[in-house]
């Protein structure tokens, strides 16, 4: 009864200093932000009164575990569903705004253009998509690789509703035009400080799960996930050391200020893709490819010395993103190199996943999530060959500004973490609902092609028209003057942006039957079909033919 | 490398598949082996530490107390920049420096040196004039159209020359181009604007003229455009004889411009441009089509177009 009291007196008091925050700010879209939290405010007021029973407080609306006996999985299924939808809804806005850039007039002013889109398609598949399927495998990988349960549950929950008000907070800060305009951390400083929160609540979960492991030794995947957690809590409190207007204004200005500014910036922005990205995602890849293969990891020692040294490299390549620009050159040198070193340290990763297939490579034939697998290990290879190559300052003063950049962020972003984050979420679902299997394994092939195809228009569309755009940009006529104004380029450009459309369209569609084949699966349903990638074998005819010497004879 | 000796405390096993040793651990049913390092990855992984090495010796990388170590090569960005730009000053230096020295209605007479001068003023004119008068220099609604023979302040190289170097109502320019249309709100009722406007639309055909429309724009309009509206380049006055408008060619349009006139600016390119610059900027607009002829007081024009039949 006490704690019920409590509770109550707790949200109530949120509600009221919402209320308070939006009776005293000038700013618009803070007192909306300030609604949105009274509003959560009001939910759990009501829930907590609502959901009163002392005999089943265990088992309240948060769904406490259910007992040291079984992993605790609610987090994670919660997790598995907030993936798929917000995987949908920055699929959605990413082909809006590809059609605004061919047709601008699809720019509704002013909450839709182009300006308030964007940083909403690059946080609802960055920092919503991606970062559900990082809350909720990292919850799954921890339990089962270390046979314990979540350690504090609670936090657990509350690290799952903390982040999706963080992402419900920058996103419609996004559409109010709420932004300190930093990429990839446009969210406003009080947004800021309640990740801060939940995430350092979230590495409290991790690092107590691994704390009380009846394991002798972390599992791989587990040293990514925890660098990842910490690294990423660095690089978010550091990027985001900003002063604010006022404390009842969304308003703030950042502690850095000229080229230093820009350098966090981008030792922020690239250590987003570095961590996030890339050692989330390989810890995905480590303990979801062996176990969907069901083969051992291929290497240990380079599972070490690829971690250490992708940790170690990754922090230091942050500059190459500021080639000839104010930073002076000495950080431009260290910034170009550090990323070409970076080449093998990242591939390490490729080889441990593609050589765990030894000995299952039939597989790729038979099974669609392994063949998702190693088409999102093909693409990781590649994009992070294409990394050090764009870092290097002779090709970074053709690609930078270009769309090249944006044809290597999709052919990463849709080809490894999309694709890995696929086959995961098909792998979990019939576990984590307990069904026998999928509702469809040939929708999954469906989805494969789709989006397969998808990643071919998008990145070769890219390519073509970043090239394009650089040669057109240097183009000198024959008297030493430029051959091209700006807007000759972007007309250039229009075929290969309605390209880009078809491509991410499909790449939509393909992600629309993956969420349909998950949802059939949670309600317990299966489709009836073929069974996949059985070849036709009669045992009974796999048999030499007797020899003919012996008929002969007879005659 | 790779032994099949398993240490007795690491509990491994042979994996029948691959023949390699597993580590011993075991997570939820997953193996490690404990395949060695594959040659060329770590190979690889060495040459690019060795040319990262390399690349730091010889250009600037590490960071001392008040500056960074410069490279053997001494290489900087600015620099390199510098280099390019002088190489590129270099290679347009003689035909620069014979543009400056010939005046702007000369230019022609020379007609390989004028062509240079189209090609500069097309670079030039990308950058700077593009974003009012349009890539093709078309122009859009208040910003004129730069291809056709309608000059509201003149269409002779010099009178393009001034107008670029000084501008169109640029405060801070005390030789700017300036003009102003009063406002005849108020001094008319509708039916005299209606007439008014019509016979300005007649002018060029769009509509039939009257009697008091055109004793209305004679009396208020003719000073400045014209008895015909043929124009009055010397004093900014549009030409409202050719079908040609600026801010739109519909009754309701010209009756918004009698009652209410906007008057466009556009900036003086003097101090912001070099002579040069501008020069070519005129050849170029000169170029476009509709660029005209100097007025025939000029005794030297029957040789200027006998150049130009000859270059042709």
């Amino acid at each position: 009864m006490e704690t019920v009291v409590k509770r109550l007196g707790m949200w109530a008091c949120v509600l009221m200093a919402s209320i308070a925050a939006i009776a005293l700010t000038p700013d618009s879209g803070f007192a909306i932000h300030a609604g949105i939290v009274g509003l959560v405010a009001v939910i759990l007021i009501f829930a907590t009164a609502t959901s009163y029973d002392p005999m089943a407080r265990a088992q309240s609306i948060f769904r406490m575990p259910p007992g040291p006996s079984r992993y605790d999985d609610d987090v994670i299924r919660w997790g598995v569903i907030a993936t798929m939808f917000w995987g949908i809804a920055g699929l959605l806005v990413g082909v809006v705004i590809a059609a605004q850039l061919a047709f601008p007039q699809l720019n509704l002013e002013p909450y839709l253009n182009f300006g308030r889109l964007r940083p909403l398609h690059t946080s609802a598949v960055i920092f919503a998509f991606g970062g559900n399927a990082l809350l909720a495998t990292s919850f799954y990988v921890v339990q089962r690789t270390c046979r314990t349960t979540l350690a504090l549950p609670g936090t657990a929950r509350f690290v799952f509703w903390g982040y999706q008000l963080f992402i419900v907070l920058a996103a419609t800060g996004y559409l109010l035009g709420i932004t300190q305009s930093k990429e990839y951390a446009e969210p406003e400083w009080y947004v800021d400080l309640w990740l801060t929160v939940v995430w350092l609540s979230y590495a409290a979960v991790f690092i107590g799960t691994i704390l009380n492991r009846r394991e002798p030794h972390i599992y791989v995947a587990n040293w990514f996930y925890l660098a990842f957690i910490i690294t990423i809590a660095m690089l978010h409190v550091v990027n985001n050391l900003a002063i604010p207007v006022s404390f009842l204004g969304a308003k703030s200005y950042s502690a850095f200020s000229g080229v230093q500014d820009a350098l966090t910036q981008w030792w922020y922005g690239h250590n987003a893709v570095g961590f996030f990205l890339t050692a989330g995602f390989l810890a995905m890849m480590y303990y979801f490819v062996p176990k969907q293969a069901g083969r051992p990891v291929y290497s240990y020692r380079l599972s070490i010395i690829h971690f250490w040294s992708l940790i170690f490299l990754y922090i230091w390549a942050g500059p190459h993103h500021l080639h000839y620009t104010a930073l002076p050159d000495w950080a431009q040198t260290l910034g170009m190199v550090f990323s070409v070193m970076l080449w093998m340290p990242s591939w390490g990763g490729m080889i441990n996943g593609l050589m765990t297939l030894n000995g299952a490579w039939d597989k790729v034939r038979t099974d669609p999530i392994i063949r998702m697998m190693v088409l999102a290990l093909a693409f990781y290879g590649m994009s992070t060959f294409e990394g050090p190559v764009l870092s290097i300052k002779a090709v970074n003063s053709l690609s930078h500004y270009t769309d090249w950049t944006i044809g290597h962020v999709h052919s990463g972003a849709l080809g490894w973490n999309g694709m890995i984050t696929f086959a995961c979420v098909y792998y979990l679902a019939p576990r984590l609902w307990n069904r026998e299997r999928l509702y469809s394994l040939r929708m999954i092939n469906w989805h494969f092609w789709l989006a397969t195809l998808g990643i071919v228009f998008y990145a070769s569309s890219m390519w073509v028209a970043g090239i394009t755009q650089g040669l057109m940009w240097r183009e000198y006529g024959a008297d030493g003057y430029l051959v091209n104004s700006f807007v000759d380029t972007v007309a250039a450009l229009h075929p290969m942006y309605i390209l880009r459309v078809v491509g991410g369209l499909m790449y939509l569609t393909g992600a629309l039957i993956m969420a349909f084949n998950i949802w059939m699966t949670v309600l317990g349903k299966q489709r009836v079909e073929a069974p996949m990638g059985e070849t036709a074998h009669d045992d009974a005819a796999d048999r030499p033919l007797p020899p003919i010497t012996a008929a002969q004879p007879a005659q | 490398m790779t032994t099949n000796k398993i240490p007795a405390s690491a509990g491994g096993r042979i994996d029948e598949t691959t023949g390699t040793e597993t580590v011993g651990h075991e997570w939820d049913g997953i193996e490690e082996l404990n395949t060695p390092l594959p040659r060329w990855w770590l190979y690889t992984f060495y040459a690019t530490i060795l040319f990262a090495i390399g690349y730091m010796v010889l250009y600037p990388a590490w960071p001392l107390l008040d500056r960074a170590t410069a490279g053997t090569l001494g290489w900087t960005s600015r620099g390199d920049l510098a280099a390019q730009m002088r190489a590129a000053d270099a290679a347009r230096a003689g035909t620069v420096a014979k543009i400056a020295a010939t005046p702007i209605e000369a230019l022609p007479a020379d007609p390989q040196l004028m062509q240079t001068a189209v090609a500069g003023g097309a670079a030039a004119f990308k950058v700077n004039c593009v974003q009012c008068h349009g890539a093709g220099a078309a122009g859009s609604p208040g910003y004129p159209n730069l291809n056709d023979d309608d000059w509201i302040w003149g269409g002779t190289l010099t009178e393009i020359e001034y107008t670029l170097t000084h501008g169109i109502r640029w405060d801070a320019a005390a030789e700017t181009r300036s003009n102003f249309m009063p406002p005849f709100a108020g001094s008319f009722d509708a039916a005299q604007q209606s007439a008014l406007a019509a016979h300005v639309l007649s002018l060029s055909g769009k509509a039939k003229a009257s009697a008091a429309g055109a004793q209305m724009f004679a009396d208020n309009c003719a000073a400045c455009h014209g008895a015909g509206g043929e124009g009055l380049p010397a004093m900014g006055g549009p030409a409202l004889n050719d079908a040609i408008w600026l801010y739109g060619g519909t009754a309701a349009d010209v009756k918004a411009q009698i009652l209410k006139p906007r008057h466009g600016v556009m900036p003086a390119w003097q101090g912001r441009l070099d002579p040069v610059t501008i020069k070519m900027l005129a050849a170029y607009v000169h170029a476009r089509g509709g660029g005209q002829d100097p007025a025939p007081a000029a005794p030297a024009t029957p040789e200027t177009e006998a150049a130009k039949v000859a270059a042709k």
